[in-house]
This record gives C-alpha cells, sequence and structure tokens, in this order.
C-alpha cells in the first residue's frame, strides 16, 4: 500500500503540477523543485523566447477581431468585391483596381489598408480571416497529429512484437511519401469526394479536411521518437512494480509511462504546429488545401503569386504574415525545449 | 547480421507493397472519377467508352485492375489516362531538371548546414551563435513558394540578374544551366540549411559530453584535435542519415515547391500537374519511385547504423 502510494504521487498525474510535498517554500529555490517548475522558471529568463511567443500570440489574436476589424473599421467583408469603384488617399480619389486592372497598393488608411486584390477585396480583412482559416487548421492538425502520435507511440513501445511490427510499418508507408505529395493526392480527391468513414462525414470544402490531412501525413514524424523512448523506458524499474502490482496494460501505459515522455510531447507540439501551418500553406498553395471562396494565408499567397509583377503587395502582405507567425512558433518553440532540456547550463 | 540484413528487406517489401496498394486506393476512392470517361475524352460515344472499359480492364474487380497496373509500371509499358504520353518516357524527360536541382540543392545544403551547425556548436551562446540561430529558425519558417516568389520578383524581374525560371539542359547550355540553376538551388537549401545545423548543433553539443571525449582530452589532444576527430566523426552520422533521405525525396519529386514556382519541368511538377487532372499512372509511378528511395536509403541507413552499433541488432 505504501509502495502504491508513493508511484501515485511521482508519475501517475499527467499534469505540470508538482505534488505538495515536492513543491519549493517562498522565495528560495529548494533542491527538490520539480522538473516543470524549473523549466518555467528557465523558460520566464528567456527574454527572446518570450517575445516571440508574444509575437505568435499577438497574430492569434488579430486573427481572432477579424470580424471587429472588417465590420468597425473597414467596413466590408472578405468577400465582398468592388472592381469599379474608387477610393480616397490623401485627398483625391483612385481607383480600387485601375483600368488596366492593377489593383490598389496600401493605403495605410482604414480603407483598403493593405490594399486590394485584383477583385477589388480589401487584403487586410481577407488577411485576418485567412489567418483564422490557417491558424484553425493548424491547431485542429497539430491536436491530431499528437493524439494520434502519442497513442500509436506508446502502444508500439509498449507492446513491442506484433503490434510494434504494424504500427511501425505503417509509420514508415505514410513517412515514404513525400509529404507534400501525399497531402495533395489526398487534397485533391477529398476536395472531390470529402471525408465518409463511418459516423464521421465532412463535406468537400470544409476546413477539417486540409486540417485533417495535414495532421495525418506528419503522425510519423511525432510517433517514431515517442516509440522508441518508451521502448527505452518499459524494462526500467518503475514499470515493472506498476507491472507486478497488477496495473492494467492501459494504466501503465497512460498512468506511468505518459507522464515520462510528457516533455518530449511538449516540445513537438510547437515544431508540429509550425509545420502544420507551412504544410497547410503549402498545399492551398497547389490548390489542394482550403477551397475557394475561403481565404488563407496559402490560397492568398497563390492568388498573389499569380499577379506578379504587377501587384507585389499581393504576395508579400500574406506572406510576411506567415513568416511571422511560424517563427514566433519556432522561436517560442526553440526556448520551451531549451527549458525543458535536463542537461541544460542555464541557472535557474 | 545476417537475419537482421533480412528482417529489414522483408519489412521494406512489405512496406513499398503497402503504398503502392494505398496510392491506388487513394485515387480509386474518387466518385464520378471513371477513368474511361477521361480517356475518351468530351466527344467519346458509350460504345467507345465500353470499349476502353474493356481494353483497360476498368471493368474488372478492383485487385485484377491494381495487379495489372503493377505488370505494366514493371513492363515500362504504363500510359497516362488523360495525356496519353508513355509514363517512363516523360518521367526520363523530367528527370535531368529534377536531378540538377537535387545534386546541386544537396550539395548547398549540406555544405552549410555542416558549416553553420559547427560554427554555431563552437560558438554555443555567444552572440554569433544567437545570429545564427535566428538566421537559421528564419530560414525554417520560410514557405518555399514565397522565398522563390520574392527572389524570382526581385532578382528577376526587377534587377534582371537571373532568368524568370525554365530549365536549360546542362548539354544544351551549361552556363545557362547554371544561371536558371542557382536561384531554385539556393531557395530549396535555405530551408535545410536551418533544419541541418540545429540538428548537428545539438548533437555535437551533446556528444561533448561524453565519455570518451573527456578521455581525449584528458590525454592531451587539442580542442581542434578533439573536434574533427572524435566530436564530428560521431555527429555527422545523423545529420548524413537526415541529408540521404532528404536527398531521395527531393529526387522522387519532393521539391514540388520548388520546380513549380521555378518552372522547372522536373518529376515535382509532372506529379503535380497529373494530380490536378486526376491522372493517376504518373503519380502511381512518382509516388513508388520516392518510396523505394527513401525505403531504401533508410533501410541502408539501419544496417550502417546496426554495423556501427551491437545494441541496435539485439533490439
Amino acid at each position: 500500500m505504501s509502495i502504491d502510494a508513493g508511484t501515485k504521487s511521482i508519475g501517475s498525474e499527467f499534469s505540470g503540477e508538482i505534488p505538495p510535498e515536492l513543491r519549493g517554500g517562498e522565495g528560495d529555490v529548494p533542491p527538490g523543485i520539480g522538473p516543470y517548475e524549473l523549466a518555467w522558471r528557465r523558460l520566464r529568463r528567456n527574454r527572446v523566447a518570450l517575445a516571440f511567443g508574444g509575437l505568435f500570440l499577438l497574430m492569434v489574436v488579430l486573427c481572432l477581431l477579424a470580424p471587429v476589424y472588417a465590420h468597425d473599421i473597414a467596413h466590408t467583408t472578405p468577400a465582398a468585391e468592388n472592381i469599379t469603384g474608387t477610393v480616397k488617399v490623401g485627398g483625391k480619389n483612385e481607383y480600387i483596381v485601375s483600368l488596366i486592372g492593377i489593383p490598389i497598393g496600401p493605403t495605410w488608411h482604414s480603407h483598403y489598408f493593405l490594399g486590394a486584390d485584383a477583385n477589388g477585396r480589401d487584403v487586410a480583412v481577407r488577411l485576418l480571416y485567412g489567418g483564422r482559416n490557417s491558424l484553425q487548421i493548424g491547431f485542429v492538425a497539430t491536436f491530431i497529429t499528437m493524439i494520434m502520435a502519442t497513442i500509436l507511440g506508446i502502444a508500439a513501445g509498449y507492446f513491442r512484437g506484433l503490434t510494434d511490427g504494424v504500427i511501425s510499418r505503417g509509420l514508415d508507408v505514410i513517412w515514404a511519401f513525400p509529404a507534400v505529395l501525399l497531402g495533395v493526392a489526398l487534397g485533391v480527391t477529398l476536395a472531390v469526394s470529402g471525408i465518409d468513414i463511418g459516423p464521421i462525414k465532412i463535406s468537400g470544402n470544409s476546413l477539417f479536411v486540409p486540417a485533417f490531412i495535414v495532421g495525418f501525413v506528419t503522425i510519423p514524424y511525432v510517433a517514431k521518437p515517442i516509440r522508441a523512448q518508451v521502448l527505452q523506458m518499459r524494462d526500467r524499474e518503475f514499470v515493472d512494480v506498476a507491472r507486478q502490482q497488477g496495473l492494467s496494460h492501459a494504466r501503465i501505459m497512460f498512468g506511468e509511462i505518459l507522464p515520462n515522455v510528457a516533455s518530449t510531447i511538449i516540445v513537438f507540439i510547437p515544431l508540429i504546429l509550425a509545420n502544420a501551418i507551412l504544410l497547410e500553406a503549402a498545399l492551398s498553395f497547389l490548390g489542394a488545401g482550403v477551397q475557394p471562396p475561403n481565404p488563407s494565408w496559402g490560397t492568398m499567397i497563390s492568388d498573389g503569386v499569380a499577379e506578379i509583377p504587377a501587384a507585389i503587395h499581393l504576395t508579400l502582405v500574406p506572406g510576411i504574415m506567415l513568416v511571422l507567425t511560424v517563427l514566433g512558433i519556432n522561436v517560442f518553440g526553440d526556448g520551451v525545449r531549451d527549458a525543458l532540456d535536463p542537461k541544460a547550463k542555464v541557472r535557474v | 547480421m545476417g537475419r537482421f540484413i533480412i528482417r529489414r528487406l522483408i519489412g521494406m517489401v512489405g512496406v513499398l507493397f503497402a503504398i503502392s496498394v494505398l496510392t491506388f486506393l487513394i485515387f480509386e476512392a474518387i466518385p464520378n472519377g471513371d477513368p474511361a470517361l477521361r480517356i475518351g475524352g468530351r466527344l467519346a460515344t458509350q460504345a467507345e467508352i465500353a470499349q476502353i472499359r474493356q481494353e483497360y480492364g476498368f471493368n474488372k474487380p478492383i485487385y485484377v485492375q491494381y495487379v495489372r497496373t503493377m505488370e505494366k509500371i514493371f513492363d515500362g509499358t504504363v500510359t497516362s489516362y488523360t495525356q496519353g504520353f508513355n509514363v517512363d518516357q516523360e518521367i526520363r524527360r523530367a528527370l535531368p531538371a529534377t536531378l540538377s536541382l537535387a545534386i546541386g540543392a544537396g550539395i548547398i545544403w549540406l555544405f552549410f548546414g555542416i558549416v553553420f551547425g559547427v560554427v554555431t556548436a563552437i560558438t554555443a551562446g555567444k552572440t554569433l551563435d544567437r545570429l545564427l540561430t535566428v538566421l537559421a529558425l528564419i530560414g525554417v519558417s520560410c514557405p518555399v513558394f514565397f522565398l522563390g516568389a520574392l527572389v524570382l520578383y526581385y532578382f528577376g524581374f526587377e534587377w534582371g540578374i537571373i532568368p524568370l525560371g525554365g530549365y536549360v539542359p546542362i548539354t544544351q547550355n551549361p552556363a545557362e544551366w547554371f544561371t536558371h540553376l542557382i536561384a531554385p538551388w539556393l531557395v530549396l537549401s535555405v530551408l535545410f540549411i536551418g533544419i541541418y545545423s540545429r540538428v548537428l548543433r545539438s548533437t555535437i553539443l551533446d556528444t561533448q559530453g561524453e565519455d570518451f571525449v573527456r578521455t581525449a582530452r584528458a590525454k592531451g589532444l587539442s580542442e581542434r584535435q578533439i573536434l574533427m576527430r572524435h566530436v564530428l566523426r560521431n555527429s555527422l552520422l545523423p545529420v548524413l542519415a537526415l541529408w540521404g533521405l532528404d536527398f531521395a525525396q527531393v529526387i522522387g519529386g519532393g521539391a514540388i515547391l520548388t520546380e513549380t514556382v521555378f518552372n522547372l519541368h522536373g518529376v515535382g511538377q509532372l506529379a503535380a500537374s497529373s494530380i490536378e487532372r486526376l491522372d493517376i499512372p504518373p503519380v502511381l509511378v512518382i509516388v513508388m519511385i520516392t518510396a523505394f528511395a527513401v525505403v531504401i536509403i533508410s533501410a541502408l541507413i539501419d544496417v550502417l547504423y546496426a554495423l556501427l552499433d551491437p545494441r541496435i541488432r539485439l533490439a
């Protein structure tokens, strides 16, 4: 009974919370400080990582405020076209789309702040709405990847043998496909047919289709390292003890092993999120991701490239937004990884 | 060791089989995707379509169709559904552009990846390390198609330094070949340089903490000797393994975005245009070639690792 209580308090709760007996007192740093508390203290001292994390949060908030911006500042909608209209810039009226079809560049005013596209739509409004779609797909795809990869990776590493063989070869199959090629192939076919697996029915132009594809093709990148780690861990004493106590496989896997691979999982989340947003943009660029009339950063860049060289701002605006967002995630993720690294030389 | 290789080979064949089935099924799952209609074109009569079905075997059960397609692929007689070209010849035509892109870019990204990785590891924590780390992260965050479009616009259109895309065979004009490829090489390399320098930096830092490095230092070797003889030799292995896989992917059409942006008419662009037309045979062949390359190279890497590290063989 006492052993049971002991193992429980150390490794059975999957949360960042530190058990009371391990938590330090006020002010000074006690020797028994928990790994996540330690990581958090390291992260807090990394100003650069925090700044870029803030940049990413800012992007998310801006995109969430898209309807407010569209309604109260730009007074338009992401789909409203205005090919023949004019807009006041510096006291004189200028065509939104010139007579030879060149859209206006950034006006730096509330109307057409970042210019117009070839159909006379407000680029700034579409940028924020497109960002909502890109981020939403990124988050959903990351969620799918992390959940699937964690379950598959732990199961393969824990059960070994046949289970491992089947899962690992399955991951090899996905892995051997070039990610973009598989994504485009799935994207084109699913955009026509939608997803129809038993109870799950999703229409072809839904945002969940690209999210599902992006989430699916990145599973091996996370599942393989988790499997490798679990493989090493399953012979350790705490797993033996749990097994001798008669805990079920599920409880050993998710109560004992999962908390010990949690830091690996956390490190992967920003990486996969950045990758998912980039992959969605790539698929949309090739016409196999977000389907019109939905905007996303990838489709906007794709539309913009078609207008090169007449209107470079149509490529620059969504591209820079995309790069800044992904850069924010990457630098912050780098900081998280350094903070969680037990060998890090950074003082607390 | 022999048993390990045999086990790996069997797994390889299984993976390749699964990949071919999966690719076939992805496209078979399309509704209204009857290939006979696409081969026949818009003006075909019912009788003609029925004849095409008979000829290509589309009225047979799906596993028969699969086996027949595979036979044709290995014969080299498989033809496109919509364009009527022989897929083998078309891929051969696209291959020089893709190989030129892959080899040039592969050399550039490996070289700069190693240089930046070593420099950042040596100067870890200092200003130069921070600067290169930020550069690497920017590189990793830039989508290839965005970077490519900007390079084409500024260097090609605005300043006229490079040609506006396209590919010139090296046999036709080596100088033109080079000027057409320099931008795609660099653009494709940026992402990989970012990844490789990060991977190498962390493996070097890990290796420097190992016992054998302490022993080497205790023997009185100079830091330079330790780095070249002991640390780099151990740290380069994962980078080279990564390089093999990425290189295989690029050859097999993985550079689909770079090829599309720079209009190189390579294997990736062929795959992209075939997918757009829902044209199964070229996609199937390209995906299988890539998968072959990736699976074989990763098996080779596994064997290499097993040779170097006996612990893996026992697992």
